[in-house]
């Protein structure tokens, strides 16, 4: 095969404007001078209009049909079908426009299908079937341009006469290197000092003129003990502006109402710095996993455990908090409450030790 | 004047004559239009990839026309009844109204999701061809590592773009990326406010990874893809060995028409298939999830697949955390950080580490079957094992929720996991590698098997081998062939000694061979007995 290759390519090449060559001749004398030899070429159908050929010719032409029925359809649906949503507790029975984006997708989905098909049918079953090799010339250029190349690349550095002129290179130097920090430096008006963000949050008193944070619902009702029966869990905002908002969203704490048993138990357990933290069976936790952040807020009460959905960590409650399974390194943080006079809960204090996933400067 | 008689027919002549006169075209065009491509279905898949990156830019461009990706608080009043009322960004209210209040809206979003689930997974997959072919070989390196690039950018840009809708979902998604950013050694907290802008979530986060997800990264995908068609273009597509294939050469057929047709064909079926799964599957219904809250998670939230493999590993990674000096160096920045670059960069260098072991500095122009390079396919079955397990981790409380399994369990078996199974999976495929090539090693040598038992007289069973070659060395023995790199026929059929057997879902397009009409086995005039093999 090589070898007939090479026969041919040593032919001269063939005139193609003197009007004796076929079409196809051109074609393939066009192909011999790109370095491609056909090793194999047949019409799909030598002999012309067969029962065969008529069936591939009227499948595709009914695919191209269905496309063009699928996008008239498309835009009908598009323009006509009830669109406007309608809310129904299930399902909006009985509604047109549920059927809105399947009906959508459906026409879209035959519309581009059935041309697509129809295209790699036609091109599958009625293109000439052709096998053809081309040479690659990889493998870089030859010696000759490598050096040519090479000299006008060392010619070039020559002439700018940069090795000579030793002050000139480092002026340049001096010149370019600031203006690459200065391409860079508006990126530091991204930074922010972090400040005491991550070791605060809003139950500081400084949120409330010094006076110590209520804690309160997410609709801002103060919450009371009573509102909480035995082993049940709220979940609980500091009781300033904006407190149950995002803008606090380090601060959220689940209040539990421990059992008796299980409020003995973690009162025993607690921590020194925690040691009057719980107000009689009720104990606060920081709702943010100390893994990396989700509220970890799956109480199961059995076994009195907190799960964090993201990664299941899981905390111990009736001894700190501690993690007992999973990723997470360090207990959740506990809100030091009491309840004041007019039986509201409040935070004694933020939180003892940052809130949250560990960083670096925490130490 | 009188009008000149218009000529239909010599219009494209007289075009191409004008474009010829500015542009020279003739010859490009031509070389172009004839170049030669070699065919293989696994030389697709990195065309869905292109055509769904393709469907994201039209979906993604409607979607922008009516998604405003600010923080600002507002009053949802939209027409999806269960959250009226309630107080969400309008990033989130948005993302409702382009669900709920946009004529088709709904049926852009989701294909803008599938195709980018689309996008992703055959990005991986045809990085997968690549590597068991060993197309990434020299001279084929630089598109790797542009491949492997363009990988990283999808799955940054896949995060970026479920994180900006604000919903319950993404807002935990960005609280992780958060507690991740926090993790890095020294910069952590100052990186994590840098990039929210403050505390977390602060009121710039979505704008931020907007302008990233529609335009910078985006942009620089478009031009990394171009690059990496331009140099399969200039390089010469790879082809697998066979007949008349060589390194040298490239055996296919040429790009106009049939590839040209075949490419646009295919394009319109993955846009219908994204089209399809866009207006019938439901995806990301995050009115169910409601706004972000910081204080409000749902069980399940798991990311996208292609984040998976993150989310398991950080899951799977034990609460090992370091202090000392006043410093912290929490666990998760291990799996996370650690964990993600490596799985980042050692595909990306792939090329590099192999050629270090193997000091293979050739051109290769024709592809390896991954039975033919088993250490590297034995390291490729490796690191899918690997991905694996930690995908599957990252959805384990799905799995255990459902095949009531212990949560614990899961997260035990997938530690445990992590450690044996690569090794097994490194052994196992190793061998199996060196099996196939023996087995077609002797077919070559002994002939196919052909299933007929005869017995000796003196008693002894043997099976009959059909050779591959009437060639006989000599003494009388069959000739030993020369693997050359692809398919060894097995079966009888495929030397067209029986009718092909059953094809088709449905039913059978081929007619079974009729065991009594001899004449249709074999073209000679006379059957004679398979003899050779024989000892």
């Amino acid at each position: 095969m090589s070898a007939a290759q090479h026969d041919s390519s040593a032919n001269e090449p063939v005139d193609v404007t003197d009007g004796k060559l076929s079409r196809f001749e051109i074609v393939k004398e066009g192909l011999r001078r790109d370095g491609i030899e056909i090793l194999h070429y047949e019409p799909a159908f030598p002999v012309p209009g067969t029962k065969v050929e008529k069936r591939i010719e009227r499948f595709i032409a009914f695919c191209f049909v269905v496309a063009g029925l699928g996008a008239l359809g498309f835009v009908a649906v598009f323009a006509f079908w009830p669109w406007e949503y309608e809310y129904a507790e299930f399902g909006g029975a009985g509604s047109m426009s549920k059927w809105y984006t399947p009906m959508l997708g459906l026409t879209l989905a035959l519309g581009l299908g059935g041309l697509g098909i129809g295209i790699l049918t036609w091109a599958k079953k009625l293109l000439p079937v052709e096998e053809l090799v081309q040479e690659r010339h990889d493998g870089g250029s030859n010696e000759e341009d490598r050096v040519i190349t090479g000299a006008v690349v060392g010619n070039m550095v020559e002439e700018t006469g940069i090795k000579r002129r030793p002050m000139l290179k480092r002026a340049l130097l001096f010149g370019a290197a600031p203006l690459g920090l200065a391409a860079i430096a508006p990126l530091g008006t991204l930074i922010v000092p972090p400040g005491d963000d991550l070791v605060t949050t809003g139950f500081n008193p400084r949120n409330n003129d010094g006076q110590p944070v209520g804690l309160m619902l997410k609709d801002g009702t103060r919450v009371r003990p009573d509102m909480i029966s035995v082993g049940g869990q709220i979940t609980a905002f500091p009781a300033i502006p904006d407190g149950s908002t995002n803008k606090h969203a380090d601060s959220p704490v689940l209040l539990i109402h421990l059992r008796d048993e299980d409020a003995k138990k973690a009162r025993e357990n607690a921590y020194e710095m925690y040691e009057g933290a719980q107000w009689n069976n009720y104990i606060a936790y920081s709702k943010i996993c100390t893994h990396v952040g989700c509220p970890a807020s799956l109480y199961e009460q059995q076994t009195n455990r907190l799960l964090c959905p993201c990664h299941q960590s899981q905390f111990l409650i009736t001894d700190n908090a501690k993690p007992v399974f999973g990723p997470a390194t360090r207990h959740l943080p506990q809100l030091p409450i009491d309840v004041d006079e007019d039986g509201f809960f409040y935070a004694v204090s933020d939180f003892l030790v940052p809130i949250g996933p560990a960083f670096w400067e925490r130490g | 004047m009188k009008r000149r008689k218009f000529d239909a027919a010599a219009l494209p002549g007289k075009v191409g004559g004008a474009l010829d006169d500015r542009f020279k075209l003739a010859s490009p065009a031509r070389k172009l239009m004839t170049k030669v491509f070699p065919d293989h279905w696994s030389f697709l898949l990195g065309e869905i990839a292109l055509f769904s990156f393709i469907v994201l830019l039209l979906t993604g461009t409607f979607l922008a026309l009516f998604f405003e990706p600010s923080m600002v608080e507002v009053h949802y009043e939209g027409s999806y009844l269960p959250l009226r009322g309630i107080e969400m960004s309008k990033a989130y209210e948005s993302t409702l109204n382009i669900s709920f209040d946009i004529r088709g809206g709904l049926v852009i979003r989701q294909m803008h999701h599938w195709g980018a689930l689309l996008f992703v997974a055959a990005i991986l997959v045809h990085m997968g061809r690549t590597f068991f072919s060993g197309a990434f070989r020299k001279p084929r390196e630089t598109n790797w590592v542009i491949g492997a690039i363009l990988f990283i950018l999808a799955f940054f840009e896949g995060l970026l773009g479920y994180s900006i809708p604000d919903d319950g979902l993404s807002g935990t998604g960005l609280r992780i990326i958060h507690g991740i950013t926090e993790s890095i050694p020294l910069i952590g907290s100052w990186a994590a406010h840098a990039l929210f802008g403050g505390e977390f979530p602060g009121e710039v986060i979505i704008t931020r990874f907007y302008i990233l997800h529609v335009l910078l990264v985006p942009g620089i995908m478009l031009a990394l893809i171009a690059v990496h068609v331009g140099l399969v273009f200039a390089q010469k597509h790879s082809q697998w060995p066979g007949p008349g294939r060589t390194e040298n050469n490239v055996v296919g057929y040429r790009m106009f028409p049939n590839y040209a047709a075949k490419q646009g064909g295919f394009f319109m079926l993955v846009f219908a298939v994204i089209a399809f799964m866009g207006g019938l599957f439901q995806i990301n219904p995050l009115w169910l999830f409601g706004p972000y809250e910081a204080s409000v998670v749902s069980s399940g939230s798991q990311p996208d697949f292609y984040v998976m493999f993150l989310d398991g590993l950080v899951r799977l990674f034990p609460n090992w955390e370091l202090s000392g000096f006043g410093f912290i160096l929490p666990a998760v920045f291990w799996p996370a950080v650690i964990g993600m670059g490596v799985a980042f960069t050692v595909p990306l260098l792939y090329p590099f580490i192999e050629r270090r072991f193997t000091k293979d500095r050739a051109h290769h122009n024709l592809l390896e079957r991954p039975r033919d390079n088993p250490t590297r396919t034995a390291v490729g079955a490796m690191f899918a094992s690997i991905w694996l397990i930690t995908t599957v981790t990252g959805a384990n409380d799905i799995i255990a929720d459902k095949f009531n399994i212990s949560l614990n369990a899961m997260t035990w078996g997938g530690r445990i996991g992590i450690v044996v199974i690569p090794v097994l999976t490194f052994y196992i495929t190793k061998r199996i590698c060196l099996g196939l090539q023996q087995h077609d090693r002797e077919v070559l040598a002994h002939g196919i098997e052909t299933g007929i038992m005869r017995r000796d007289p003196d008693g002894r069973f043997y099976e009959i081998h059909q050779p591959l070659t009437d060639e006989v060395d000599e003494h009388g023995h069959p000739k030993v062939l020369e693997y050359n790199g692809w398919t060894v026929p097995k079966k009888m059929n495929r030397v067209g000694a029986l009718k092909p057997g059953l094809r088709g879902f449905f039913k059978p397009i081929e007619i079974p061979g009729d065991s009594t009409d001899q004449s249709s086995l074999d073209s000679k005039d006379t059957r004679e007995e398979i003899e050779a093999g024989k000892k």
